[in-house]
């Protein structure tokens, strides 16, 4: 049985298989309002990886989201999840593609009838769980991670911002997805609220292998998290690479975000 | 006259795309009960909010608009001395068209606004996303079990409503005027039959159906914040009652052709 090793490769580092993208989307366009939100924006999320994805308010990176989650339909262009082509198929057919991954929206999207503990509960029980017990450990437990266990009794109206965005964010991940997608998860978060979404989201992505894609504004988070980062800029995206690429591009676009320097010409 | 053309054109286009997406709406909601997950406690709360808490408003307007119309028939009827047929009158009336008709436009300002309203708010902000993000059908969701409760509701709302009314419009005549309670009875209950009640409960069905189709419509296709919201929610309440309307005269005639008066009598 001992075959011999390939004498041109190295026995203990065998070629790494070509990154399969978990989603792959191909140039689409979306016009909103008369405008091209998206112009041809392409993008590759790899099974396993974080990718941030970072861009101007209103450049259409939440957009871009929806149509990755099949929530959005783009006038032309593709988008494939785990292979399967989702543009123009019917709705119904999209419920199985959507359970394979996780979605916090930009304003968490919480279901106002509800209170904290039920919304938590929801995709479980949607997903056939029917043990209370059970149920009611697992929500805890999301609560518990995100800091929200205390407030379990609360209906949504009753939350702060950011309080309204960890639930979303149990919410998302209660059914341990495959891919997250996240809509600013640490948006209205202080430092340290910030501090541990992060550990949390980069803790998904080193121990359950979950692939996740972060639309964020905050650039310590793009630091602690993300393995490749995409700008957004014009309904394209404007440059993709590591942290450490972007971070020290000389890109004048990128450097005018990286230092927060206002637009010229407009003096106060 | 071209502006005028084109204009009508458009108008002509525009209804035609509504009717459209309610063709849409009605075959999703075919497939959501033939394919869709059973979610018998969203039916039980439907059930609680369409049927049980409409009782009040329902009873209340058919037991006064039969009271009225008994009143102005009497008026009527006592000059040509047949005071004692105003029941037969009134439980006729009452079953083919006042008891579903008014039910109907009550329960479409009570029950369709805030299946426009709750729906449409879903919509602006996004929670209709969220269960869609979730794999689940809205249709499956939100209009199925608004519909199933309304077709379950609406027949017994409208048997309350037709029964008060008769019975508050005896209570004014009878009691009120004194016609003789004998004559009143036997007059009523001689010239009301199966097939009466029948047309009433076959409205009924029919114009819940339209209520929910119509509500929920409007409240999936909310755009534009709290405006827009509003604004659907004004809208389905008078697209319903406009329709409630004007297909409870088409349904009159087609009914009568098949039960016509006096058929069983
Ligand atoms: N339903 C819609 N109808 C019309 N225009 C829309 C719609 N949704 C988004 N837009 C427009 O698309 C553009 C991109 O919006 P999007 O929400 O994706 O921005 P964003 O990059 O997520 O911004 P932010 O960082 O502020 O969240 C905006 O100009 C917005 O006005
Ligand atoms: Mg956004």
């Amino acid at each position: 049985m001992a075959a011999r090793p390939d004498p041109v490769r190295e026995p203990e580092a065998p070629l790494p298989a070509p990154p399969r993208a978990f989603i792959e989307a191909t140039g689409l366009v979306k016009r909103l309002g008369g405008h091209a939100v998206l112009d041809g924006a392409s993008i590759r999320l790899l099974v396993g990886e974080t990718l941030a994805i970072l861009g101007r308010s209103g450049e259409g990176k939440s957009v871009l989201l929806k149509h990755l989650a099949g929530l959005m339909n783009p006038d032309s262009g593709s988008v494939r999840i785990d292979g399967e082509e989702i543009v123009g198929i019917d709705e119904r057919r999209l419920g199985p593609v959507r359970r394979k991954f996780g979605l916090l929206f930009q304003n968490g999207a919480l279901f106002d009838s509800f209170d904290v503990e039920e919304n938590v509960a929801f995709p479980l029980v949607e997903l056939g769980l029917r043990d209370p017990v059970v149920i009611r450990q697992r929500v805890l437990a999301a609560l518990e991670a995100v800091g929200m266990a205390e407030h379990r009794h609360k209906m949504p109206v009753h939350l702060s911002g950011g309080q309204r965005k960890r639930v979303a964010l149990a919410r998302a991940i209660i059914t341990q997805p495959r891919c997250l997608l996240y809509d600013e998860p640490t948006a209205g978060l202080d430092p340290i609220g910030t501090a541990n979404i992060d550990r949390l989201i980069r803790g998904f992505q080193q121990r359950f292998q979950v692939t996740s894609l972060v639309i964020t504004h905050d650039l310590k988070t793009v630091e602690r998290i993300a393995d490749r980062v995409a700008f957004l800029r014009a309904g394209r995206v404007h440059f993709l690479g590591t942290p450490a690429e972007f971070f020290t591009t000389g890109d004048p676009v990128l450097r005018q975000f990286l230092d927060g320097r206002p637009d010229e010409g407009e003096t106060a | 006259m071209v502006g005028i053309t084109r204009k009508l054109g458009r108008w002509g286009l525009d209804r035609l795309a509504y009717l459209g997406q309610l063709g849409e709406l009605t075959q999703q909601i075919g497939v959501s009960m033939l394919r869709g997950r059973w979610r018998p406690r969203l039916l039980g709360e439907q059930l609680v909010a369409t049927g049980f808490g409409s009782q009040l408003v329902v009873i209340v307007t058919g037991a006064f608009v039969g009271a009225v119309f008994g009143f102005q028939v009497y008026a009527k009827f006592k000059g040509y001395a047949l005071e004692s047929a105003t029941g037969a009158m009134v439980s006729v009336a009452m079953c083919r068209e006042l008891g579903p008709v008014v039910t109907a436009l009550m329960v479409a300002g009570r029950v369709g606004s805030a299946m426009a309203a709750e729906i449409g708010t879903m919509k602006v902000t996004e929670q209709i996303d969220a269960l869609r993000a979730l794999g689940i059908h809205p249709v499956d969701y939100l209009v199925t079990p608004r519909l199933l409760a309304m077709m379950v509701s609406m027949p017994l709302l409208i048997a309350e409503a037709i029964a008060f009314g008769i019975l508050l419009s005896y209570v004014v005549v009878v009691e009120g005027f004194g016609v003789p309670v004998a004559y009143y009875r036997n007059h009523t209950l001689a010239s009301t039959n199966m097939e009466d009640v029948s047309i009433g409960m076959i409205k009924g069905f029919v114009f819940g159906i339209l209520i929910v189709i119509i509500s929920c419509h409007r409240g999936l296709h909310a755009e534009n914040g709290a405006v827009g919201v509003g604004r659907s929610t004004t809208e389905a309440m008078v697209t319903s009652a406009l329709w409630v309307l004007i297909v409870n005269f088409f349904l009159s005639l087609l009914l009568n052709l098949i039960f016509p008066y006096g058929s069983a009598a």
